[in-house]
């Protein structure tokens, strides 16, 4: 029975099998996982991690795919993970995005990973930085991550990723969301993306004008809005030339090192917060006390601030 | 933690457009609390085994109407075992159309169960958790 040790060597060769075993053991968060997490940290950070966020059908699938192949015609290797939501109810997933980017499975420099967000709000996983990681240091270029459409409280994708690409889509008030969740702040290339739909370049206009009329370079930086069509593979050679532009300005001097900086401080602060509440809750339902605060909040007894600074204490 | 999850592949191999089962085996699993990986049709062998190898799913499930299986399905576990996963490591079955016949040879060749047009999705479910609670642990 192979070993952890094992399997990380044999990622660090380049066995597929290796890496996909790696990943569902950081996925489920076991020891094993975390053990080889270990391993496999120091030896990544060489990829450019580029997250594509955005309304549920807004064409996040159709476009990595697109995406994809613009990059493997540039000699990139690549690794995806494409993340759907977990159903509340049931607690399954189907996992569907494969279906647009079926053309890929069969290219040796491809890896595509489906994830389910099991219960994590915010877009991601709870272990999507892990499997990135992992991705990452089994040698590829680049990784994409495909988040949930959830159109709300993306952030998390923009601190774990280079490069934030936000997709929005004409006609699906799109404009309105975006304005409202704070998305556009986050965008490090904004797409508008179903170009080839016919009320698409009104809205270009449109998205262009609200954009420039309260966006400040940042750092430097100022996010290009552009036009792609994922189904008709158009403009996807201007998107990766803002990806490798954005790339090589967070690259530059001491933007890399605050960038690295501030990816790190959110996945410790996220982690150990996680595990602090994870911690807190196994405790005092063992105990009974969560129950007991939670009942007095319930019959006015106790405001919920004062039953969190009991719970704490 | 969710690492109990049981993972699933529902794939259609071959120029078979008959996809309702497909979805409804895909969409009863999900319902059962999976996490169900759909590739859409006409999957390739080698597409449906790199599915499994990158997903890492721990079911292989083949939904097919057009009568090919008995030159398909071979070819599948052919392709599963050059990427080094053996049939009996992944719970692997299949359903559609496919006579009776065919069943035993199919089940020397690492098929575990095989469901006919009319079968309960509760069944399905049912032999899918009842694998899962006695297999043996997977080797890391
Ligand atoms: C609906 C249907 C169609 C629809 C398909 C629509 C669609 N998108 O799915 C249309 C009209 C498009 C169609 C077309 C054709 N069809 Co047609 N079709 C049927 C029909 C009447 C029902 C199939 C169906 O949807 N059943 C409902 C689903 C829910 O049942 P199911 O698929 O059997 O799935 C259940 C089980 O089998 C099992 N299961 C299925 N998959 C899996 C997978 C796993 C992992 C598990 C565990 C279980 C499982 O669980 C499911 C739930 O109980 C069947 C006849 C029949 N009674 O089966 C013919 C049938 C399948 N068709 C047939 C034929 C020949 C064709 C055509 C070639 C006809 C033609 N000459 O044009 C074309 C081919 C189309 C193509 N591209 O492949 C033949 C196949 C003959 C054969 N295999 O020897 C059949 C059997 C009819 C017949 N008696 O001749 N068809
Ligand atoms: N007209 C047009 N339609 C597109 C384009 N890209 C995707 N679509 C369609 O939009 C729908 C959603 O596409 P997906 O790529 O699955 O979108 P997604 O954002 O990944 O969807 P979720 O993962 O479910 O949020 C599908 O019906 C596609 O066919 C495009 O460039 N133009
Ligand atoms: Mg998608």
């Amino acid at each position: 029975m192979p070993t952890v040790e094992d399997l990380v060597e044999r990622l660090f060769a380049g066995n597929r099998r290796a890496l996909s075993r790696l990943l569902t053991l950081i996925e489920n968060d076991t020891p094993e996982g975390r053990r080889a997490l270990k391993q496999i940290y120091p030896r990544s950070g060489a990829a450019h991690t580029v997250g594509l966020t955005g309304s549920a059908g807004a064409g996040k699938s159709t476009l990595s795919g697109a995406l994809a192949r613009e990059l493997r015609r540039r000699d990139r290797t690549l690794g995806i993970v494409a993340i759907d939501p977990t159903s509340p109810f049931s607690q399954g997933a189907l996992l569907g995005d494969r279906i647009r980017m079926q053309d890929l499975t069969s290219d040796p420099s491809v890896f595509l990973r489906s994830m389910a967000t099991r219960g994590n709000l915010g877009g991601l996983a709870p272990s999507t930085s892990g499997v990135v990681t992992a991705l990452d240091a089994f040698g590829m270029d680049v990784v994409l991550v495909e988040t949930v459409g959830a159109g709300q409280d993306e952030v998390e994708v923009a601190a774990m990723a280079d490069t934030t690409v936000v997709v929005l889509t004409p006609g699906a008030g799109d404009d309105v969301q975006a304005m409202k969740a704070g998305i556009m702040e986050i965008a490090d290339i904004l797409v508008v993306n179903k170009s080839d739909l016919p009320n698409a370049d009104l809205f270009y206009r449109q998205m262009s004008a609200i954009y420039e009329s309260y966006s400040a370079a940042r750092n430097g930086w100022q996010t290009p809005i552009l036009k792609t069509s994922g189904a008709e593979q158009e403009g996807i050679e201007a998107l990766v030339d803002a990806l490798d532009q954005h790339r090589a300005h967070i690259e530059s001097t001491q933007q890399r090192e605050a960038h690295r900086i501030e990816q790190a401080r959110h996945q410790v602060l996220a982690l150990a917060r996680q595990r602090l509440i994870d911690q807190l809750v196994a405790d005092h339902t063992t105990d009974g006390r969560l129950d007991e605060i939670v009942a007095r909040v319930a019959r006015r007894e106790m405001d919920p601030h004062s039953g969190a600074d009991e719970l704490i204490a | 933690m969710a690492d109990d999850k049981i993972r699933v592949l529902v794939a259609k191999p071959g120029l078979d457009g008959h996809d309702r089962g497909a979805k409804v085996v895909a969409r009863a699993l999900r319902d059962a609390g999976m996490e169900v990986i759909y590739t859409g049709i006409r999957q390739t062998p080698d597409m449906i085994a790199e599915a499994a190898l990158q997903e890492d799913v721990d079911v292989i499930g083949l939904s097919i109407l057009s009568g090919a299986h008995m030159e398909l399905f071979p070819r599948i576990i052919e392709a599963l075992r050059t990427r080094e996963i053996a049939p009996d490591e992944v719970l692997l079955f299949a359903g559609g159309i496919i006579p009776d016949a065919d069943i035993q040879p199919l089940k020397d060749l690492g098929f575990q169960a095989i469901f006919g047009p009319g079968t309960s999705t509760q069944d399905i479910i049912k032999f899918v958790r009842d694998w899962a609670a006695t297999r043996p642990v997977r080797a890391t």
